[in-house]
């Protein structure tokens, strides 16, 4: 540990996590409001209404400037691979690149192809084929998110691969387990739907501002019955996705599931915290109860999301450090010395190689072709770079308030999305004054869950950047610090420059509202 | 040749006719040029690339990074 150069790694952290945050702002809105422009579009098809030609074409403007402020701003995170992370970029192989490729085509293709349509093509193309457009930049757009979840999933589980000792790269072996791997299109599944519920406070939150102020009400009326029912029906999808992934965390990456629980000791029947704030940090060294200030429990509730078993066990942190013989859970110390084991026979395999002595580099090399070999060390390549237990487990109180903080919002956007369509449905949302300002205070609340949920997922990860293989440590690249420095604080003066434009333009255009703003 | 000379119709009256859209282009521009003139030209170089000449050197640069870390 006293090796690695701790200034660069945070820093190389700190930027990328920026960066991706800051992206973020503009992906989940660009995913959902495509849906529900297509679902606008398709009533005004259907119905020949101009009413709600206007309906679309405004929210089709408010869309086109989220992807105008944020379209390219994940290519900055493959500049950071190429520069700051070359180690990770090197050892992922085809596996990363292979999806990102696909996703630039698709990228390209679909989504630029048919924005054109969109947005250049009313009363040129023909009704079915702008429509045709509009669900095709929906789908397209979803898709590339598919592609760079697929490649997020794989770094959380990493299957469907072989690693070649030669180069130092995973191959790719099976492009299917990586696509259809439960943690990727449970992330995929997840993250798209509570985009669109993100998308649909958005369009709820603006209508709520115009009946405010006593404006346009024929389209904030249509447009929040359209966006609560849309919002309330993937509200329904993002827990069922939600529930499906924290059972395949509770598989694949226990410490995280852990940690978003705030759990030190584990148990059969383990209550679900639903609400509560902790008190400390119990250390491993030092453990005890998990300690808050105030908790609301579930009983036996955990177990069953885990494992749909109220009786099931579920590791705490400390199980998890110091193995639990009776519950068959390694140690961290034990995989600690297995994937020292790993790392010493790529070592001695690369020296065994440089001295030409063939016998010993073909039996060290045959360890790597040895899949039981592999599933026995490793597959614990990455715990070789520790020899502290603290050091494997994740920021709790992060984890813990970064996973709350998404539920709890995410149970809020469903009560809204019932009361806003109860009363879209009895016409007396306009004498629902309290009800439209919490949909309005509400759209910050929506940016701050989805922005959760991406910090509860790599946060609660660390210190893994590919899960139990490779430590961000070994990820970066051996470069100048100051340099990640610099490029931190441009990146922030950029994207905050993007993020205030995007403000700024997106509120003018929602004061003019829809009778003169055209695209 | 026809369907050519309507496709490009098609994108210079949409671009001609834009509202928002011309600020928008505007932003995007700028935004690509910092970012592939500005930013990836002299600070985000790849760093494998730049430092070796063959994938066989990267490959030994990054076992040894693997295996004896520093």
């Amino acid at each position: 540990m006293e090796n690695f150069d701790f200034t660069l790694i945070d820093w190389s952290r700190a930027q990328f996590a920026l960066t991706a945050l800051y992206h973020w702002l503009f992906v989940p809105l660009t995913l959902g409001i495509t849906f529900i422009l297509a679902i606008m579009e398709t009533i005004y098809y259907k119905t020949g209404n101009p009413e709600w030609k206007k309906i679309t074409k405004f929210w089709m403007t408010l869309f086109g400037i989220n992807f105008a402020i944020g379209v390219a701003t994940g290519i900055i995170l493959e500049f950071e691979f190429g520069t700051n992370w070359s180690n990770y970029s090197w050892f992922v192989g085809d596996i990363f690149g292979a999806p990102l490729a696909i996703e630039g085509i698709m990228a390209f293709f679909m989504e630029s192809t048919f924005i054109a349509i969109m947005f250049f093509g009313w009363n040129k193309v023909s009704k079915g084929f702008h429509l045709t457009a509009t669900w095709l930049t929906a789908i397209g757009s979803n898709l590339s998110a598919l592609w760079i979840l697929v490649a997020n999933g794989w770094m959380q589980n990493p299957i469907g691969m072989i690693f070649n000792p030669d180069t130092a790269r995973n191959e790719m072996v099976d492009f299917w387990a990586i696509l259809f791997s439960p943690t990727a299109i449970n992330k995929f599944l997840h993250t798209i739907f509570s985009s669109y519920i993100l998308a649909a406070i958005f369009v709820i939150g603006i209508s709520a501002w115009y009946l405010l102020k006593k404006r346009e009400v024929i389209l904030a009326k249509k447009s929040i019955l359209i966006a609560s029912v849309f919002g309330l029906i993937f509200t329904i999808m993002t827990v069922f996705t939600g529930d499906e992934s924290a059972r395949e965390i509770a598989t694949s990456q226990p410490m995280k599931f852990a940690a978003m629980e705030g759990m030190y000791h584990g148990s059969s029947n383990a209550p679900l915290i639903a609400a509560g704030i902790l008190k400390d940090d119990p250390t491993v060294e030092n453990p005890k109860k998990q300690d808050f200030f105030f908790e609301l429990k579930i009983p036996s509730a955990l177990s069953y999301m885990a494992f749909l078993d109220a009786n099931a066990f579920v590791p705490g942190i400390y199980d998890l450090v110091h193995g639990n013989e009776d519950q068959e859970i390694m140690s961290y110390y034990e995989k600690i010395e297995r994937g020292t084991v790993a790392r010493n026979a790529l070592s001695d395999y690369k020296l065994a190689k440089k001295s030409e002595d063939k016998i010993l580099a073909d039996s060290l090399r045959a360890n790597f072709e040895d899949e039981e070999w592999m599933n026995s060390n490793f597959k614990y390549f990455g715990y070789s770079y520790f020899d502290d237990p603290h050091d494997i487990i994740p920021n709790v109180p992060i984890s813990f308030y970064s996973f709350h903080i998404m539920v709890v919002l995410g149970g809020h956007f469903g009560i809204l999305f019932l009361g806003m369509l109860f009363f879209s449905l009895k016409n007396k949302l306009e004498n629902k004054r309290w009800l439209l300002w919490v949909a309005l205070w509400t759209m910050p609340l929506a940016y701050l869950a989805s922005e959760s949920g991406w910090i509860i997922a790599e946060m609660g990860r660390q210190p893994w950047v590919i899960q139990d293989l490779m430590p961000t440590m070994t990820a970066v690249s051996n470069i100048d610090s100051t340099s990640v420095i610099i490029t931190f604080w441009l990146f922030f003066a950029v994207f905050t420059a993007l993020l205030i434009a995007e403000i700024k333009i997106m509120l003018k255009q929602i004061k003019i509202g829809p009778n003169e703003g055209g695209h | 040749m026809l369907i050519f000379k309507k496709i490009f119709n098609f994108y210079y009256t949409g671009f001609k006719e834009m509202n928002i859209g011309k600020q928008l282009w505007i932003i995007i521009l700028i935004k690509l040029f910092i970012m592939f003139a500005i930013l990836k030209l002299f600070f985000f170089p790849n760093f494998l690339k730049s430092k070796f000449e063959t994938d066989e050197e990267r490959s030994d640069y990054v076992i040894e990074q693997l295996t004896n870390p520093k």
